[in-house]
C-alpha cells in the first residue's frame, strides 16, 4: 500500500517493448537504407537516461548528391501522377502512422525526452492528421486559389529541428508530397530515429523510390542540402541564427524558401480573465515539451491588479507538475533534449538572475542521470532583461506586468520575434481589439499551444516567413 | 480531524443586501468552459495502478455516501443498506466502511439503528428533496424531522428557480435558515443541482453562495436529473472551496453525486481532488461520493486486486 497520508501514484511506465530499435541505421536514399559514402556514423542518446539508443549513418556531401539525384529522378513520375493517386499514398501513410502510433510515440519519447503523454496525445495524432489533411488537398489543388493548374517546384530540401521531430517532418513532407514535389529531409542530429522509422512507413506504404529521402546528420549536412544546386525549394524550422545563414545561402538563387524560426511569445492576461483556465494556459504555454517550443508563451504579461493572485495560483499549480521518467504516463515534464541545450538554458537563467530578476522553482527532485531542468519562473522582469528578449527554449517563464491594454500591446510587440501570442480575457471585444494589434503569426485567445492541420502557422519579423498548415501551407510548395 | 469554523469570516459584509451579494457573485472570475473541460479531461488520463489503485479504492469506499432515495424504500431495504455500509465486503474484513448512508427523513431512525456504534454517519436529504419547491416552513420542518430523528448530516437542495431568477439573497437566507436548524447536531451539505444551473459561471456563483451561507459541504446534484456530477463541475467546485479557504480560512467539503458508477470514474475524481486541492481534502470528512451502485464496482475491483481474478456481481451483496 502507498503511505496512508498521501495519494502517491505508482509508476506507470509505457512499455518499451512496442518499439524495436536496431543497433544501427543507414541513410534512406532512393528507397533503400544505405551507409554513408564516407562511412561516418554518430550516436543518438536518450536524453532522460543518456543511454545510447542507436548508431546512425551521418550524411556527407556525396550522400546529399545521391539523395538529391534520387529525388530528381523520382520527381518526373511523382509529379506526373494524378492528384488522386498521390492522395492514395498519403492516406496510406496516415493510416500506417495511426496503426503504429504507440510504437512511434514511445520511440519519439526515448529519442527526444518529452513525456509519453505528449507524444501519445499531441504529437502522433497531429502527425496523422497532417497527412490526412494534405492527402485531401492532393486532388483539389486547382481549387486551392493558386491558379487553375498549379505546378510543383521540384526537389524540396527540408531541415527540421529536434523539438517535435515527427510532427515537423509531417508539416514538411505532407504538403510537399501532396503538391507533387519530392523530398530530401535532414532530421536533427539529436533526434534522427523517428524520421528513419518514417522511412520504413514510406516503404510499407509502397511509396515510389526516391520520393522521400532521409539524411541524418549535423549542421554541415543541412548546409550542403540547402546549398545543393538541384534543390528547388528549401524549408527550414529551427533557430533564427541558422535561418539567417540559410537565407544568405539561398539569396540570389531561384530557390523558394520558407523559414520557421525562434519566438518569444507574449501571453497577455487581463484582470477579467478566467483565472484558473489562464493558469492552465500559461502552464501549457511554457511547460509543454519543457518549453522547447518555438511558439511558447515564454513572456507572461499580467495586468498589475491581479499579479499577486495570478502568481500565487501559478506557483501552486507549478508545484503539482510531475517531472521525471518521460515514459511514465503520469509525467508532465520530461528531459531537456541534449546536454548542449541544457547548458544554454542554464546560462540564460544565470544571466537572468545576474541581471536582477528573481527566479522561482517548485520543490523538485531532478533525476541523477540525463538532462533535466526544473520548471522556473522569473519575476521582477523588465523589457530590458536578456530573459525577456532572448529565446531560452526551455521551461523558463519571464513575468512582466502592464497597466493598460495599450501597454500590453506595446510590450508584446516589443520583440524581434513574432510567432505567437495569447490573450486571456472574458471580454470578447477586447480579444478582437488586442489580437488585431499583435504582430504575431498565431494569436490564441483563452487557450494556448493548440495546433490543427487546417490552421496556418508561421511568423513575423525574425520568426521567419512563409506559412505551414492549412491552404496557405500549399503555396510554399507550388509554383505560383 | 479539523472541523468547519462557523465564526464570521471576512466576507460576511457581502451578504448585507441583494445588490452587494449580486455584485460579489458576479465579480468572481469567469469560467472558460473549454479550458475547464480540457483540464478535467487531462487529469482523467492519469494512470493509476497497483499500490496507488489499491489505496484509491479503499479511499473511495470510505468516501461513499451509500444512498437509497426511492419512493419504494422500506425499513428492510434501509437496514440492509446500513449493514452494507458498516461492512461492505463480508468476505474481507479489511474493507473500510463507507462514510455514511443517505436516506429520506422518514428512514433516518431506521438507518441510525442499522449503523449504530459503527462510526458510519446517517445523512438525510431534507428541504423537499429533490425539487425543493416548497415553502420555507415546510423545508425547515423537513430538516427538523431529520435532525430530530438523529441525522448526522443534512443534504439540502437550493431553490434553483430563485437562483436562476437572480434572487441570490433569498437562496442565501434559506441556506442560513437550514444551517440554523442543523445547529451543531448535523453538518449541512448544500445541493445545487448543477445540471439545472446550466452554466459554469452559475456553478461557481452557487458554490460561493453556499459557502457564504455556511455550508459544510457543497454538492453537485440530486442524482434525479439528466446531468449530475461531472469531472468538470467537480473540478470547478474544488477550485471554489480552495479559493474560499484561501480567503476566509474556512474549509468546506465537496460531494459529487449521481452518475459515478465505476471505480475508474471514482479514481478520476480522486485525481481531481489530489491535484487541485490536495491532501487536505483527501478524506471522507471533506470529500464524498453520492452514489448507490459505485460501491459494488469498487468492491469487485478490490477483490480483483486481492485475488488477481475478476469475480462477478454475485460475489458482492445486492442492496
Amino acid at each position: 500500500m502507498a503511505s496512508a497520508s498521501a495519494f502517491e501514484y505508482a509508476p506507470a511506465p509505457e512499455s518499451r517493448s512496442v518499439v524495436d530499435i536496431a543497433p544501427s541505421y543507414g541513410l534512406f536514399i532512393d528507397g533503400e537504407f544505405v551507409e554513408a559514402a564516407d562511412g561516418k556514423v554518430f550516436k543518438t542518446v536518450s536524453p532522460s537516461t543518456e543511454e545510447v539508443l542507436s548508431e546512425v549513418a551521418q550524411a556527407g556531401g556525396a550522400d546529399v548528391d545521391r539523395a538529391v539525384a534520387a529525388a530528381r529522378r523520382a520527381f518526373e513520375k511523382w509529379s506526373a501522377l494524378p492528384g488522386s493517386e498521390r492522395a492514395k499514398y498519403l492516406f496510406r501513410i496516415a493510416r500506417i502512422i495511426q496503426e503504429r502510433s504507440r510504437e512511434l510515440a514511445v520511440l519519439e519519447t526515448l529519442d527526444n525526452g518529452k513525456p509519453i503523454k505528449e507524444t501519445r496525445d499531441a504529437d502522433l495524432p497531429l502527425v496523422a492528421a497532417h497527412f490526412f489533411y494534405y492527402a485531401g488537398w492532393a486532388d483539389k489543388l486547382e481549387h486551392a486559389g493558386f491558379g487553375s493548374a498549379p505546378r510543383p517546384l521540384g526537389v524540396a530540401g527540408q531541415v527540421i529541428p529536434w523539438n517535435f521531430p515527427l510532427l515537423m517532418l509531417a508539416w514538411k513532407i505532407a504538403p510537399a508530397l501532396a503538391t507533387g514535389n519530392t523530398v530530401v529531409l535532414k532530421p536533427a542530429e539529436t533526434t534522427p530515429l523517428s524520421a528513419l522509422f518514417f522511412a520504413d512507413v514510406c516503404r510499407q506504404a509502397g511509396l515510389p523510390r526516391g520520393v522521400v529521402n532521409i539524411l541524418p546528420g549535423y549542421g554541415d549536412t543541412g548546409a550542403a542540402l540547402v546549398a545543393h544546386p538541384d534543390v528547388n525549394k528549401v524549408a527550414f524550422t529551427g533557430s533564427t541564427a541558422v535561418g539567417k545563414e540559410i537565407a544568405r545561402t539561398v539569396a540570389g538563387t531561384r530557390k523558394k524558401l520558407t523559414l520557421e524560426l525562434g519566438g518569444k511569445g507574449a501571453n497577455i492576461v487581463f484582470d477579467d480573465a478566467p483565472i484558473d483556465q489562464a493558469v492552465e494556459g500559461i502552464v501549457n504555454g511554457i511547460f509543454f515539451n519543457q518549453g522547447q517550443v518555438c511558439c511558447a508563451g515564454s513572456r507572461l504579461l499580467v495586468q498589475e491588479s491581479i499579479q499577486d493572485e495570478l502568481l500565487d495560483s501559478l506557483k501552486r499549480r507549478l508545484s503539482t507538475l510531475r517531472l521525471g521518467d518521460p515514459l511514465d504516463k503520469n509525467t508532465d515534464i520530461g528531459a531537456i533534449n541534449s546536454a548542449e541545450q541544457l547548458a544554454r538554458i542554464t546560462s540564460l537563467v544565470d544571466k537572468g538572475t545576474a541581471e536582477g530578476a528573481e527566479p522561482w522553482s517548485p520543490e523538485c527532485e531532478l533525476p541523477s542521470s540525463g538532462y533535466w531542468f526544473a520548471p522556473t519562473l522569473f519575476t521582477n522582469v523588465t523589457q530590458a532583461h536578456t530573459i525577456a528578449r532572448d529565446e531560452i527554449f526551455g521551461p523558463v517563464l519571464s513575468v512582466l506586468t502592464f497597466r493598460t491594454p495599450d501597454e500590453a500591446v506595446a510590450k508584446a510587440n516589443n520583440t524581434q520575434y513574432g510567432l505567437s501570442a495569447g490573450i486571456w480575457t472574458e471580454k470578447g471585444s477586447r480579444i478582437l481589439a488586442v489580437a488585431n494589434k499583435l504582430r504575431a503569426g498565431v494569436v490564441w485567445s483563452n487557450t494556448f499551444n493548440k495546433f490543427d492541420p487546417t490552421s496556418p502557422f508561421g511568423g513575423y519579423k525574425e520568426s521567419g516567413f512563409g506559412r505551414e498548415g492549412g491552404r496557405h501551407g500549399l503555396e510554399a510548395y507550388l509554383d505560383v | 480531524m479539523p472541523t468547519t469554523a462557523s465564526a464570521a469570516h471576512p466576507l460576511t459584509d457581502v451578504t448585507a443586501s441583494d445588490s452587494t451579494l449580486r455584485r460579489f457573485l458576479h465579480g468572481l472570475p469567469g469560467v472558460d468552459a473549454v479550458g475547464l473541460e480540457a483540464r478535467a479531461a487531462s487529469l482523467g488520463t492519469r494512470s493509476i495502478k497497483t499500490t496507488a489503485k489499491a489505496y484509491a479504492i479503499d479511499l473511495a469506499i470510505s468516501m461513499v455516501d451509500l444512498t437509497t432515495l426511492e419512493g419504494a424504500d422500506t425499513p428492510g431495504k434501509v437496514r440492509a443498506l446500513g449493514a452494507k455500509a458498516v461492512r461492505p465486503d463480508p468476505t474481507d474484513r479489511t474493507t473500510p466502511a463507507t462514510a455514511a448512508v443517505c436516506v429520506y427523513p422518514d428512514m433516518v431512525a431506521v438507518a441510525k439503528e442499522a449503523v449504530a456504534g459503527s462510526g458510519v454517519k446517517v445523512a438525510s436529504v431534507a428541504t423537499a428533496f429533490p425539487a425543493g419547491r416548497a415553502a420555507l416552513d415546510v423545508k425547515l420542518a423537513d430538516v427538523r424531522d431529520a435532525v430530530a430523528a438523529g441525522a448526522d448530516e443534512v443534504d439540502m437542495v437550493i431553490d434553483r428557480g430563485a437562483f436562476l431568477a437572480g434572487k441570490y439573497l433569498k437562496v442565501y437566507d434559506e441556506i442560513v435558515a437550514v444551517r440554523e436548524v442543523c445547529g451543531t447536531a448535523a453538518r449541512l451539505k448544500v445541493i445545487f443541482e448543477t445540471g439545472e444551473l446550466s452554466t459554469y459561471d452559475n456553478i461557481r456563483r452557487a458554490s460561493w453562495l453556499g459557502m457564504l451561507a455556511g455550508a459544510d459541504f457543497i454538492k453537485t446534484s440530486t442524482g434525479k436529473v439528466a446531468v449530475n456530477a461531472t469531472p468538470a463541475n467537480t473540478l470547478l467546485m474544488l477550485e471554489a472551496v480552495r479559493d474560499f479557504r484561501a480567503q476566509t480560512g474556512v474549509q468546506v467539503g465537496v460531494k459529487p453525486a449521481g452518475g459515478i458508477r465505476t471505480t475508474k470514474d471514482a479514481i478520476k475524481f480522486l485525481v481531481l481532488v489530489n491535484e487541485t486541492v490536495g491532501e487536505d481534502w483527501l478524506d471522507n470528512h471533506w470529500f464524498r461520493f453520492g452514489a448507490s451502485s459505485l460501491l459494488n464496482d469498487l468492491l469487485m475491483q478490490r477483490q480483483k486486486l486481492a485475488t488477481g481474478r475478476y469475480s462477478g456481481p454475485d460475489y458482492v451483496t445486492v442492496d
